[in-house]
């Protein structure tokens, strides 16, 4: 029997259909079961526009700052030689595996008005942060940047540093090498770390509702749309599930093409 | 431009300890095994690593003593690598023109300095083509052209022909030969193939477990190596002359059947082990039999290096015994012969 | 001593004297599931330990949360063998979906009392302050029983609340309390009688338009039909009662 070159092993087939199954047949069950006819109607309620406007401002704000602080974090755990870098980097990405209410908690005894920094802010300035739309985002912020900072130093540790050596015989101060030399060649993983990231903002729940609350057009996301919704009437629930995948779906694809494709070999 | 160093570095295994003076123009190979350190010292005098101890002045300028030590970015130098490194996410012209942008160069003259030195180095309209679209021999012409592009003081080159293939080496050995005498600052190559050294360099310095074993011009270390490694590595007799098919016509007069068509400019290039030596002519096959004068003898373990004057002048290793037994000291009158198909050609 | 374990100490005594509890069920290993509304969570757990105290082998589980978010469950299929409800709009939920296996009881009431931390920060005296743009203020979220109970107290009185967040449940809303961070919330009066001494209960008259009535039933699949009706007798029973207005409720 000829084989193709490339053909996928018959171990190997059964569990990946398997997965594949597993992983789509939810979303085709959302198709299937939408209420196709009440869709307009549904959709038509402000509070969704506003939460489908929250949710995507605050996902790509968390994302904003998480490439700012998060790609100079990840070249510190990548490249630097300083001391107890293994211990940084256990605890930079403890949010993974923290539960995320468990964050919101933690956040409220930062930044809450009785908080660590939060009290400080209260008597110095009159600033609360719970409850408003940046403690939607820094709850976001929270658990989504470990994201960006693992992807990005994956893709800093592979990198070839001969290039960064090479830049500076050319003349480019560390800084400029950095900018011209480093960046551009892991930019593939920090686009991808940055997509991660952004989908994982996107579908923050537990931390946001704890801390930032649940307030619509201030704080609902829509995670927190749905979420209520599906208690008072499933059908709606549904119609806004439908939107948040059919916004996240083209995202991640118009992001896969343009700019996991260019991957350096 | 002159450059003018004492190297030590303790690193790991490593202990380096190397002097070196090069002269505006100058070609300095450093020769040697790998592992014996060669890379490391062009690290040092690029500013990639620290010294232990010594200085690196360049023109004048402290590079490197016990006070300072000026990082690479600041030092005005040129380096090509052993593989291109060629930035992937830049095209060819970009490439070249980087050594300029980093130096606050406008981007229209960067790119109009970048293409003719692209130009000069033969990759003309290639600007735009990304570095993969490159074959080794190109890759490593625009390495060197984005090395030069900044007028360097000085020019370090690291193994530059050891990655190209067999070929490719060749042309692009004989290009290098061409800049590197066009080029006016000092230049630092290390590389561990002797041909490399004989060809390209002005002095040589052989280094073996991070010393100095012998320094000098490549025909004096051919012809009176020091130890034993140095005259194992080196002893290649080059004679220049110009291709005539299957015959090489030297400058210095004399002519030698080669095994490979030769035409135009070239090397003839005679190993210390393919001469043997008789007393009388001899009679039979080889084409190549000359007339030769002994002038320096100079034993190392079992064999003898022979320096041979004449119309084609030629290094030659025999065997202790049969030196002696053939009665030879300096002065002797003697015949050397050469198989046509173990001389080789390199163009020039 | 606060409501909570007076309420714990009674169930205590009085279910240990009356030793009241349905068949005696004594296959050992036996869960109990009850969904119970938020405000119910410590006096249902003191029950369900004395339950299981009564019926050795038995364990008694909770899922507390809006009954809101209960009623979806239990009509998604979740298993359950009681369900307790906050308001009666829930529980029709359930019923209409014909998964009740007996007409529901109503067990206790609550009315709605603001909730404030220790010392009143925010100085507030009653609803009309749930109209100041300078306070930090939570409510429950509008499907949420003491949600849609909220809603009318405030058309009542008159009130354009502004409320800073709106919570799943009300013990949510008690936390962001007790923690102080918010200036007020509108709980019920057992959940500030349950909180202790972080928090302090400001009451006002409207409560009284708003009387959530608290039914209870025994589940049509319910894996343990007796366990769940030695429950639903016991809430009903004359210590549940106790139990129930220790902890703040009042008798249905």
């Amino acid at each position: 029997m000829t084989r193709a070159r490339g053909r996928t092993p018959a171990p190997l087939l059964v569990p990946a259909a398997l997965a594949v199954a597993f992983l789509v047949l939810p979303l085709a069950a959302l198709l299937i079961r939408a209420p196709w006819t009440r869709l307009g109607t549904l959709l038509a309620e402000p509070a969704v526009g506003e939460a489908l406007r929250l949710s995507l401002v605050s996902a790509s704000a968390a994302t904003g700052i998480s490439l700012v602080l998060g790609v100079p974090l990840a070249w510190v755990l990548a490249r630097s030689r300083a001391r107890g870098r293994t211990v940084l980097r256990a605890l930079v990405t403890v949010p993974l595996v923290l539960p995320p209410v468990v964050g919101g908690v933690a956040l409220f005894l930062v930044l809450g008005r009785q908080g660590i920094v939060g009290s400080w802010l209260y008597d110095s300035f009159g600033v609360t942060i719970p409850f408003t739309t940046p403690a939607v985002i820094i709850a976001e912020t929270f658990v989504a940047m470990p994201f960006l900072v693992v992807s990005v130093e994956g893709a800093l540790r592979a990198a070839d540093t001969r290039f960064e050596d090479v830049s500076a015989t050319l003349g480019a101060s560390r800084w400029t090498t950095f900018r011209r030399v480093t960046l551009p060649l892991v930019a593939p993983g920090v686009a991808a770390g940055a997509v991660l990231c952004w989908a994982r903002a996107l579908g923050e729940f537990g931390a946001t509702i704890t801390f930032a609350g649940n307030f619509p057009g201030t704080t609902q996301t829509m995670p927190l749309a749905v979420y209520l919704a599906l208690q008072r009437d499933a059908e709606a629930a549904i119609a806004l599930s439908l939107v948040l995948l059919a916004v996240s779906l083209a995202t991640l694809l118009l992001l896969r093409d343009r700019w996991l494709g260019r991957a350096v070999p | 431009m002159t450059l003018d160093a004492s190297v030590a570095l303790r690193r790991g295994t490593l202990d380096l300890a190397v002097d070196l003076r090069v002269a505006d123009g100058e070609v300095l190979a450093v020769l040697g095994p790998n592992g014996a350190g060669k890379s490391t010292l062009l690290r040092v005098l690029a500013g990639l690593l620290p010294l232990s101890e010594g200085h690196v002045t360049v023109d004048g300028a402290v590079w490197d003593d016990d006070e300072t030590h000026l990082p690479a970015h600041r030092r005005r130098l040129g380096m090509v690598f052993q593989e291109a490194l060629l930035f992937p996410h830049l095209t060819v012209g970009e490439n070249v023109a980087f050594g300029l942008r980093t130096r606050g160069v406008h981007r229209g003259r960067a790119r109009t300095t970048a293409a003719g030195w692209l130009a000069r180095v033969g990759l003309e309209g290639l600007g735009d083509r990304r570095p993969a679209q490159l074959s080794g021999g190109q890759a490593q012409r625009a390495a060197l052209a984005r090395a030069l592009v900044g007028d360097p003081a000085l020019l370090l080159l690291d193994e530059p022909l050891s990655a190209l293939d067999a070929r490719t080496r060749l042309t692009v050995r004989a290009e290098l030969r061409r800049h590197l005498a066009e080029f006016g600052g000092s230049t630092v190559l290390v590389t561990h193939d002797p041909v490399d050294a004989m060809a390209l360099a002005d002095r040589v310095l052989v280094v073996e477990d991070g010393r100095v074993v012998q320094a000098g011009t490549p025909s004096e270390i051919s012809r009176r190596p020091r130890t034993d490694y140095v005259a194992r590595l080196v002893g290649l007799s080059l004679l220049p002359g110009t291709g005539e098919g299957d015959s090489v016509r030297l400058d210095g007069g004399g002519v030698v059947a080669v095994g490979e068509e030769a035409v135009g400019p070239v090397f003839a290039a005679v190993r210390p082990e393919s001469v043997a030596l008789y007393l009388e002519r001899p009679h039979g096959s080889p084409r190549n039999v000359w007339p030769a004068r002994l002038v320096g003898a100079t034993p190392h373990g079992h064999t003898v290096r022979c320096e041979l004057a004449g119309e084609v002048p030629l290094i030659a290793d025999v065997t202790a015994t049969a030196f002696a037994e053939l009665g030879l000291a300096p002065g002797a009158e003697v015949w050397a012969t050469v198989k046509a198909s173990e001389v080789a050609v390199y163009a020039g | 001593m606060s409501a909570r374990r007076r309420a714990a100490v009674a169930v205590a005594l009085l279910v240990g004297l009356s030793g009241c509890g349905g068949s005696a069920a004594d296959d050992g290993g036996q869960t109990l599931t009850v969904f119970a509304a938020a405000s119910l969570t410590d006096v249902f757990t003191d029950l369900g330990a004395a339950l299981e105290d009564q019926q050795p082998g038995l364990e008694v589980r909770f899922n507390v949360a809006g009954s809101s978010a209960l009623a979806t469950q239990i009509v998604q299929g979740a298993p359950a063998d009681v369900f307790a409800s906050a308001n009666e709009t829930q529980m029709s939920v359930v019923t209409d979906a014909g998964l009740a296996a007996d007409e529901p009881a109503v067990f206790a009431s609550n009315v709605l009392e603001i909730a404030v931390p220790a010392g009143n920060p925010g100085g507030v005296t009653g609803l009309a302050d749930f109209a100041r743009e300078d306070l930090t203020l939570a409510v429950c979220a509008p499907d949420v029983p003491c949600g849609a109970a909220a809603a009318q107290v405030f058309a009542a009185a008159g009130v354009t609340a502004v409320p800073d967040t709106q919570e799943e449940d009300v013990r949510a809303a008690l936390t962001k309390v007790e923690l102080g961070e918010v200036d007020a919330a509108l709980v019920y009066a057992s959940d500030v009688a349950s909180a202790g001494e972080s928090v302090e209960g400001v009451a006002f008259q409207e409560a009284e338009q708003a009387v959530s009535d608290y039914p209870i039933t025994r589940l049509a699949d319910a894996a343990n039909p007796d366990a769940a009706r030695a429950f639903v007798d016991l809430v009903l029973s004359e210590a549940g009662r106790r139990a129930l207005t220790d902890a703040g409720f009042r008798e249905p």
